[in-house]
């Protein structure tokens, strides 16, 4: 049974991703071109460089708004998908009286907030020529730092929820253990060092569009995998569930 | 003694831990492996020579939010 719930996150994963790459496509490649014009009016108003040699691009420009993002967003997607139907299994009747679809949507709206909102909030995304090469490697700890954090909390809450639960009830239980969340990561994001590497002649408007066009992608993929996993686990579960219910 | 004509309003059957945990490790190390590939290979680690991985994927590293240039 877990296993089938599994290839059924794996195809939600792909479906969402194609969706998100579709979304990607039409409103965040406009503005990673615009960055890229940017980069290379920056690169020409600096003095040239004798011996610099004129490299080759690895991949091309089309391959990479094209079959590269689909390829880039697909691995994250399904990944993400085999996960949620992981998680799910652990989920599914822990929730209340909740359908499979019900509770894959609220599944989805977690992992959208503390996966994807909670360190986009943080360190939004940025666009190719707004932040400074060398520091790659620290920005990239702070990201996957505020992630797990912002992973840990979420769990936390959960936690916190199922502890009030018997007491309070499903719906005071949420509430307090979501504004437990919301006070924890606020004062994460207090404590965590802020990034500001963006060039003063940096065009506002592409930063704009590019962070709003991500956190876009990524609404569309949680969307995607908890409507698509719903419907393909309702088929498998609900009528299994019912049973299993009248059988207690 | 099942009465299938009446049906509760409760929470359906969880899945036992004990019987979802392998398939969680399993989940777990799919989904680190593409966190890896999409969010840090040939950035800011590297297990292959080269910066083919990083070019192919590099706009989907960038719109989904991963540091990079
Ligand atoms: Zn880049």
């Amino acid at each position: 049974m877990i296993g089938q719930l599994l290839m059924r996150g794996l195809l939600a994963g792909l479906v969402a991703g194609i969706l998100a790459f579709c979304f990607a496509y039409v409103f965040g490649e406009p503005s990673v071109d615009a960055a890229i014009v940017f980069e290379e009016q920056m690169a020409a108003a600096e003095p040239a460089d004798p011996g610099a040699i004129e490299e080759e691009p690895l991949v091309s420009r089309p391959v990479q708004s094209s079959w590269g993002l689909l390829t880039g967003i697909l691995i994250l997607s399904v990944g993400l998908g085999g996960v949620f139907a992981i998680l799910f299994a652990c989920a599914y009747g822990r929730l209340g009286a909740l359908s499979a679809a019900q509770a894959s949507l609220l599944l989805a709206a977690i992992g959208f907030i503390s996966f994807s909102l909670v360190p986009w909030l943080k360190y939004p995304a940025n666009p190719p020529a707004s932040t400074f090469d060398d520091t790659i490697v620290y920005r990239t700890d702070l990201y996957f730092l505020i992630l797990a954090i912002s992973l840990a909390l979420g769990y936390g809450a959960w936690m916190l929820r199922q502890q009030l639960l018997p007491g309070l009830g499903a719906w005071n239980a949420s509430v307090i253990a979501g504004l437990g969340y919301v006070v924890a990561v606020a004062v994460v994001f207090l404590i965590m060092p802020a990034v500001n590497e963006t060039p003063e002649t940096f065009p506002a408007t592409v930063l704009w569009e590019f962070r709003i066009a991500s956190l876009g992608i990524q609404f569309v993929l949680w969307a995607g995998i908890g409507l698509v996993f719903g419907s393909l686990a309702g088929r498998v579960l609900d009528r299994d569930g019912t049973s299993r219910i009248a059988a207690a | 003694m099942s009465d299938n004509t009446t049906i509760p309003a409760l929470a359906p059957q969880p899945f036992p831990l004990r019987e979802v945990t392998p398939w969680a490790i399993f989940g777990l190390i799919i989904g680190l492996i593409a966190l890896y590939f999409i969010g840090l290979e040939q950035g800011a680690l590297a297990l292959f020579e080269g910066a083919t991985i990083h070019e192919f994927v590099h706009d989907a590293r960038h719109l989904l939010g991963f540091p990079c240039h």
